[in-house]
């Protein structure tokens, strides 16, 4: 096991597998697909159930791995499967129940190309499908974006703090660059899993067993519709709270930027070197990166569209998070995008290209 | 100072666990690195290539079109990225893959012959390791003593035992390696 505190070098699905064993992670449920199979086959190496006491299984399917979490965060521990953009589909009714039922849980995405079976090759074209919440009715979840190996190690520790804080599924949105490539990370120390006590006293609506209480009870059902219409109203006041508190991002170079690229994961990093070459180039960009892709950082976004020329979304996608970077410009600027499909990725020239050609160009 | 390297060749000649060693040895210099594979379908049996940044400063795109080195271990290879190398680049190719030698004249090339040397070696398990020496001879990027550090963290302990031998293929690079005019 890798239990030195020194700097290391590893792929970003192994930090994930590490940083989950680390945080005091009690399951992992999953099922195996490219590009994210490195999170199990990694904890599976890692033996975390001779160690901590957590629990590893590989589930029959997809929909068997996210009904185990559903069961699991239900009497409040800290669970979490992975998957690749197809087995992330199968998995949406399992998010939205616990999303109504109030279940925290994380859930990994290591996007490929698709739709359907798509490619195995890097891809960000789930973002509307996490950040509208991919199955039915109202409801939202925490959706992080790590761009480095070192944010996959350390995002899993902040989803299940955000998961049991809101009572919600979270969502870590990463993709095939950021989950295959190998960089530095520091890893996250130890820190133990929780007590049956500390469960109790931290999640008192969990089913742990009745002791001298009422039933817990944890469904996504409700025959009266008045009844689900409050729960419904609890959970739009829990959803604007979020929004209201947990908004992430980062900025690079905004200060002086007359145009501005908005991008998340890997599409930020390929943005960076984009930036890099057009500011050699004397052309002022700078970029603003969610880390939070819901709740998104309209405000912010908002306020840069009082400065800037013109914004375009880079994304590798046919462009989905350019409709909530145009609600938060409001028209005030031109809103343009630049993306690659199916799992092809595009490099920094090709962005630098499509931002002179579809942006600066067109608004001088 | 950063090195954009990419390494391809052959999916079994140990283009990515070259870049691995290559990517630890540069950790060990307390450098910054980002190593990136090409990964899917295309690697069995096919074109196997992985990107390797080494750098003073921090590393922005693992993603790139154009590269400051390239090490080319076979002719398909050779064909896509003889002209993503920047001009006043390093271009490193193995003669044994290669049908028709690369062309640009504003680059600086370097033949090895690393497969025969493997094979005169005998252990054509250690060709990648002669590419590498040959690499490092004419872009010191990382020193031998972390590459050497590298191997013992990279490769299993059981195979502890190969590292001498991987030393001796190293060094064999480090001899062989030409420029060619």
């Amino acid at each position: 096991m890798a239990d030195k505190n020194d700097i290391i070098l590893m792929k970003g699905n192994e930090a994930i597998a590490h940083a989950a064993i680390r945080c005091g992670c009690d399951g992992f449920f999953g099922y195996p697909i490219t590009p994210q199979s490195e999170i199990l086959e990694t904890l599976a190496l890692e033996k975390p159930w001779e160690t901590t006491g957590m629990v590893v299984l590989q589930a029959e399917s997809e929909v068997a791995s996210i009904n185990m979490v559903y069961g699991g965060g239900a009497t409040g521990k800290r669970v979490m499967t992975s998957s690749s953009s197809p087995g992330v589909a199968l998995m949406q009714e399992g998010i939205s129940y616990m999303a109504c039922a109030e279940i925290p849980g994380l859930i990994v995405n290591v996007q490929r190309g698709g739709p359907g079976l798509g490619t195995i090759q890097p891809s960000q074209s789930d973002y509307i499908q996490c950040t509208r919440g991919g199955g039915n009715g109202d409801y939202n979840v925490i959706v992080l974006a790590p761009a480095s190996v070192q944010e996959m190690a350390d995002f899993v520790d902040l989803s299940f703090t955000l998961a049991f804080r809101y009572r919600t599924p979270v969502i870590m949105l990463s993709d095939g660059v950021i989950g295959q490539m190998m960089e530095k990370v520091v890893l996250p120390p130890f820190k133990p899993r929780r007590t049956e006590e500390e469960v109790r006293k931290e999640c008192p609506w969990a089913t742990v067993g009745r002791k001298n209480r009422k039933n817990n009870i944890l469904t996504s059902l409700d025959f009266d519709p008045y009844n689900m219409e409050r729960h419904n109203q609890d959970l739009q006041r829990k959803y604007k709270e979020i929004m209201q508190k947990e908004v992430r991002f980062e900025e690079e170079q905004t200060e002086d930027a007359d145009y501005l690229i908005v991008a998340f994961g890997s599409a930020a990093r390929i943005s960076q070197k984009a930036i890099e070459l057009c500011r050699k180039e004397g052309i002022k960009m700078g970029m603003l990166r969610p880390i939070t892709l819901w709740p998104f950082p309209t405000e912010r976004i908002k306020e840069l569209s009082r400065k800037v020329k013109g914004i375009i979304s880079i994304e590798i996608n046919a462009g989905q998070m350019i409709f909530d970077i145009q609600n938060a410009v409001e028209g005030r600027v031109s809103v343009k995008h630049y993306g690659r499909m199916g799992g092809v990725v595009p490099t920094p020239d090709e962005i630098v290209n499509a931002l002179k050609s579809n942006l600066i160009n067109e608004l001088g | 100072m950063k090195n954009e390297i990419i390494i391809a060749g052959f999916d079994g000649q140990g283009v990515l666990s070259m870049g691995k060693i290559l990517a630890y040895s540069a950790l060990f210099e307390g450098k910054e690195v980002t190593w990136m594979p090409s990964y899917g379908p295309e690697q069995r049996g096919g074109t196997a290539n992985v990107t390797v940044i080494v750098s003073e400063d921090r590393i922005s795109s693992p993603i790139l079109n154009e590269y400051d080195t390239a090490v080319i271990l076979n002719q398909p290879s050779l064909d896509k990225f003889e002209e993503r190398i920047k001009p006043g680049g390093v271009l490193i190719y193995d003669s044994y893959g290669i049908s028709t030698p690369p062309t640009r004249k504003d680059l600086t090339i370097y033949r090895i012959d690393a497969m025969d040397a493997a094979a005169e070696m005998d252990n054509v398990k250690a060709f990648n390791m002669i590419v590498l020496g040959g690499l490092l001879k004419v872009c010191p990027i990382v020193s031998l003593e972390n590459v050497l550090k590298a191997l013992r963290k990279t490769l299993p302990e059981r195979h502890h035992h190969l590292i001498p031998l991987n030393e001796e293929a190293l060094k064999r690079g480090h001899e062989i390696i030409y420029h060619v005019e």
